[in-house]
């Protein structure tokens, strides 16, 4: 079943075009990779889909409702909800704990201060960094500090995760480890996910891969799907 | 094993004799091992016997003869049935990917090309999906995941400079287009 779908979207900066057109499926449960080198468009399809940047031209609904079109107030509330999100790095309030930066979302969304830690808890927990709560990301690795990040993506327990480039900032065994991480939570949650990267061994993460190139889908090979089961320890 | 198909290759663009195809094959693939003049004239007596290369004439132009040989009909549809077998993704595999990549733009359209390549690029996806979730398996022992990791890198390896051709390919065919 489609959990989103884009249609003929169009986005540019200025004069450079971006997005000339991008139509894609997202199937529910899936872990959809897209790839393509850098400046390809991956990046800013994911925040058009994420509802964090609206397109200039063509459509995106998600389970079958036009988002791309509503106001800022209501893409937020989409974005506080339904959607998580993961980036390379910088995401974590360097103020606050590992703990308060989970709990943050739910705070936003009007959770109770105890119920909120107890939640962000039991998500570091979850994601194996529970000994860290307390700590602030400048006392965590890099790794830590990414499974945190993921941690905060997943605790509103959002239908879809959005991650660009989750592990570019890693070395290669602590990427795997967080992306091992990645796959068995959101196929705990059955959490759709939407990953952009331009490394083959991330998206060999994925069930299925779409290819990007200059602001285009690369349909020769959006066929290229294994329609089988996820993995993940 | 690939340099007979690089040869049928090179006879693709017309006929060649023996020291043509030896500099053709060393310019063509820079980086391989040197092909022996022994080697060169092995391999054509094999493709002749084989009925997929036959002599075009004698070359005597101020020296001693020289034979000229070319593809046979069956030559072009062995060499195009080569060219179309996507290689099984394993860490040996590289060098004959790239003879096949070299040779595949050196005979085929640039769209064609591009299609082998994505041909490729989707068995290796394929094939690196399937040990990314063999490693993860909780059933996978030390020994399992690092036998994993090293086809892993060799795919990852492979992929990225695929990617890249299938870039400049992309790009050749743009330039060639009017």
């Amino acid at each position: 079943m489609t959990i989103l779908q884009a249609r003929g979207v169009v986005r540019s900066y200025g004069q450079t075009p971006a997005l000339r057109g991008v139509s894609l499926d997202v199937h529910e449960g899936e872990i959809l990779a897209v790839t393509g080198p850098s400046g390809c468009g991956k990046s800013t399809l994911l925040h058009c889909l994420a509802g964090i940047m609206r397109p200039q031209e063509g459509e995106i609904h998600y389970r079958g409702q036009r988002i791309d079109t509503g106001s800022e107030s209501v893409r937020s509330k989409l974005r506080r909800t339904e959607f998580g999100v993961l980036f390379q790095f910088g995401q974590l309030v360097m103020e606050l704990t590992a703990a308060e930066n989970v709990a943050l979302p739910l705070l936003l969304a009007g959770t109770g201060r105890r119920e909120a830690r107890t939640a962000a808890l039991t998500w570091l927990d979850r994601v194996g960094v529970a000994d860290v709560a307390d700590n602030r990301p400048g006392q965590m690795s890099g790794g830590q500090q990414q499974r945190c990040a993921l941690a905060r993506a997943l605790v509103t327990e959002p239908r879809v995760l959005f991650a660009d480039e989750p592990t570019g900032a890693l070395d290669t065994l602590t990427g795997e480890q967080v992306l091992g991480q990645l796959v068995r939570v959101t196929h705990e949650q059955r959490t759709t996910v939407v990953l952009v990267t331009h490394e083959p061994r991330v998206a060999g993460y994925a069930d299925r891969e779409l290819t990007m190139r200059d602001g285009v889908l690369d349909e020769t090979e959006a066929g290229i799907a294994v329609p089988s089961g996820r993995h993940g320890r | 094993m690939s340099a007979s198909f690089v040869l049928l290759g090179l006879l693709s663009s017309g006929p060649k004799h023996g020291y043509e195809l030896k500099r053709a094959y060393d310019r063509s693939l820079p980086n391989a091992k040197p092909l022996a003049f022994g080697q060169v004239y092995s391999t054509i007596g094999r493709l002749e016997r084989d009925g997929l290369v036959e002599r075009a004439g004698q070359d005597r132009d101020g020296g001693p003869d020289r034979v000229t040989y070319e593809l046979t009909e069956l030559g072009r549809q062995t060499l195009d049935e080569w060219l179309g077998t996507v290689e099984p993704p394993a860490p040996y595999v590289s060098s004959v990917l790239l003879a096949k990549v070299v040779v595949a733009l050196l005979t085929a359209e640039p769209e064609r090309a591009g299609s082998y390549l994505a041909d490729q690029r989707a068995a290796h996806t394929t094939r690196l999906r399937e040990l990314t979730r063999s490693k993860h398996d909780p059933t996978a022992n030390i020994g399992d995941v690092i036998t994993a990791d090293f086809t892993i890198a060799h795919l990852d390896a492979d992929l990225r400079w695929l990617r890249t051709t299938l870039d400049r390919v992309a790009e050749l065919h743009q330039e060639t287009q009017p």
